[in-house]
């Protein structure tokens, strides 16, 4: 079984064409951004006005928790059947997995913020805009893009379903390696999909170091050092 | 390390009215009422006038509204009816945020944003006005000096400073407005005893020099004594017991629930209002420490060689050479002359020789008191307990 991993990857073969792991990983990679744009282009907005305003908070977390129990393998073949499009199928199937862990980030972030800097701001005479951007997303920046960054490790896992659907990437390996037994392919495509959720989180988390507030940073070391001692 | 404390020669006890800052204005309640959807009433027909220059305290028991008829002056709550006046001006006239940004805002844990300098915490609302940075920035290190915090903690993050500290970055980015009315909204609570006795005298000197109007919400009658000129006693319900100077509410609490409020030992405290102008200050042997003390039959007071008191020799007691103050008894609290007579009858009574040492206001022994004495003035003065 080894050897037919490392076979696999040291086939020449397999690193070149439209089959190869270059081509198949940045096929991956765009399905995973491009359901993650869409997704914070929907969450986001939404889940800054509901943990800004407080209003349909109930809501929101209902209806997230209905999204997460959806099987995305079954609806990708469902929107495959309504729409006969493999793009859209797969592209919206990822989109509505992305939403729920980005749209909790967001307003579990926001609802974080400590009440009594809220209240400050407020009676400081900011105005909400002035509120939500200067004060509240600052300060729910970590929790956003903890948000992000469960999304994208969902995305970069279910995005195999895109080869279900007729579609590339790493999917792609799976199938057809099933479909001849070999299962070094299997393997190797299973491998590469670790790799590449493991490798986007540690560039998320760079990013995350180098959006988020050093006071932000600075208090929430102080919170975890109090709950400790 | 950093909590400076005020030296109590800072403090105008006597307090007459302090000086009345030329923005200074005045707040007008009438009837204002809130009334909550579910029926609650949280403030029922208030009127009261707060004077300019001055600070008025709403003290009482949670659920009496002082917080939320704080609130509504600065539009944080709507009242449900009734009209709440700025120097004249309906505050329901003014936008929001506008309004607000012309009355400093101190709460209860400060509120600092976490993600922001101490520097720029200060200078959030003279931002907000449209300042230049760099103008606002100057203005924050300024506030900074005022509130008795040094320059360099203007880099830090609010979660490296102390409470104490941190409640003086929220005072100081309160006044950083310029605003001549300031709100504050239990902002001591949270802090230990020690330090919030700090801050007190702080914004009691603050204020010396400002005269702002300010309005401070407290459920501790000891502090809005020591802070008011004037106290709003609010029961729950909403409605306004006792309004009056702290001795006056002390001394003629106008029923059993102010009574009972205001505690058993508001004669005792009714003392901070007293002078003690013509307590008679005796002299006491002294013995210096570090010299050999000789032999007494009376209670001597051991002093440094700044003459400052270091603790007491009792009578009789055999020192082996010089004397150190390993040999003496710790002394009792001290008196500074000039401040209220409560301190006075304290030092007496605290202290094992049952003289209390009083003190200049650079801390030198001038002399002991009894609390005969003590209580001789208390009952020979003419008003009673007043200001």
């Amino acid at each position: 079984m080894i050897g037919e991993i490392i076979d696999w990857f040291t086939s020449s073969a397999n690193w070149q064409g439209a089959d190869g792991v270059p081509t198949r990983v940045l096929q991956h990679l765009g399905y995973v951004l491009l359901a993650l744009v869409l997704a914070s282009v929907i969450a986001v907005p939404i889940g800054l006005y509901v943990g800004h305003t407080g209003r349909g908070g109930v809501l929101l977390v209902g209806s997230g928790n209905v999204i997460r129990a959806l099987p995305t393998l079954g609806l990708v073949t469902f929107l495959f059947l309504l729409f006969t499009d493999s793009d859209v199928a797969a592209i919206i199937g990822l989109v509505v997995l992305a939403i729920p862990p980005i749209l909790a980030g967001t307003y579990a972030g926001l609802q974080a913020v400590d009440r009594a800097v809220v209240d400050a701001a407020e009676g400081m005479g900011m105005r909400g805009g002035q509120r939500l951007w200067q004060i509240e997303v600052p300060i729910a920046l970590p929790l956003v893009l903890g948000g992000v960054r469960n999304a994208v490790l969902q995305l970069v896992a279910t995005a195999a379903v895109a080869a279900y659907v007729g579609l590339g990437g790493l999917g792609r390996y799976l199938l057809d390696g099933l479909a001849i037994l070999d299962y070094g392919e299997v393997a190797a495509g299973a491998i590469l999909t670790a790799l590449l959720a493991i490798v986007l989180d540690v560039v998320l988390a760079a990013v995350q170091r180098a959006l988020v507030p050093r006071g932000v940073r600075l208090a929430e070391a102080g919170a975890k050092k109090e709950v400790s001692a | 390390m950093l909590e400076r404390r005020a030296f109590a020669a800072d403090l105008d006890y006597g307090r007459a009215g302090p000086s009345r800052g030329e923005w200074a204005m005045g707040i007008e309640f009438r009837g204002v009422t809130k009334k909550y959807p579910d029926g609650t009433v949280a403030v029922d027909d208030l009127n009261l006038t707060i004077e300019d220059g001055t600070i008025t305290v709403f003290v009482g028991p949670s659920g009496c509204g002082k917080t939320t008829s704080l609130r509504m002056i600065n539009r944080m709550v709507e009242p449900t009816s009734g009209t709440i006046l700025l120097d004249g001006a309906d505050v329901r006239d003014s936008d929001p945020a506008l309004l607000r940004r012309g009355i400093g805002y101190v709460i209860q844990h400060a509120g600092l944003f976490p993600h922001r300098t101490v520097l720029s915490n200060v200078a959030t609302v003279p931002l907000l006005s449209g300042w230049e940075k760099r103008k606002a920035r100057e203005r924050a290190a300024e506030l900074l000096e005022t509130v008795g915090l040094p320059a360099e903690l203007g880099k830090r993050y609010p979660a490296q400073l102390s409470g104490g500290q941190q409640q003086r970055v929220g005072v100081a980015r309160a006044l950083a407005a310029d605003s001549p009315v300031l709100l504050m909204d239990e902002p001591f609570s949270a802090v230990d005893p020690v330090v919030r006795e700090g801050l007190q005298d702080e914004l009691l000197r603050l204020q010396s020099q400002l005269g702002k109007t300010i309005v401070f919400v407290t459920h501790d009658i000891d502090e809005a004594v020591r802070l008011g000129d004037k106290v709003a006693v609010l029961r729950v319900g909403g409605r306004l017991a006792q309004y009056g100077t702290p001795a006056d509410v002390l001394r003629h609490p106008v029923d059993d629930f102010v009574a009972g409020f205001v505690g058993k030992d508001r004669g005792y405290r009714g003392l901070s209002f007293l002078s003690a102008g013509d307590v008679l200050v005796e002299d006491v042997p002294t013995v210096r420490v570090g010299s050999a003390p000789g032999e007494s039959t009376d209670w001597r007071l051991a002093v440094n060689d700044e003459g400052e008191p270091r603790g007491w020799l009792p009578p009789s007691s055999t020192v082996d050479g010089d004397l150190s103050e390993s040999d003496l008894l710790a002394g009792g609290s001290l008196y500074q002359q000039g401040t209220p007579i409560r301190g006075a009858l304290d030092a007496a009574l605290s202290s094992p020789a049952s003289l209390g040492v009083v003190v200049d206001a650079d801390g030198k022994a001038i002399g002991v008191v009894t609390a005969r004495q003590v209580l001789d003035v208390i009952e020979n003065h003419p008003q009673g307990v007043t200001r």
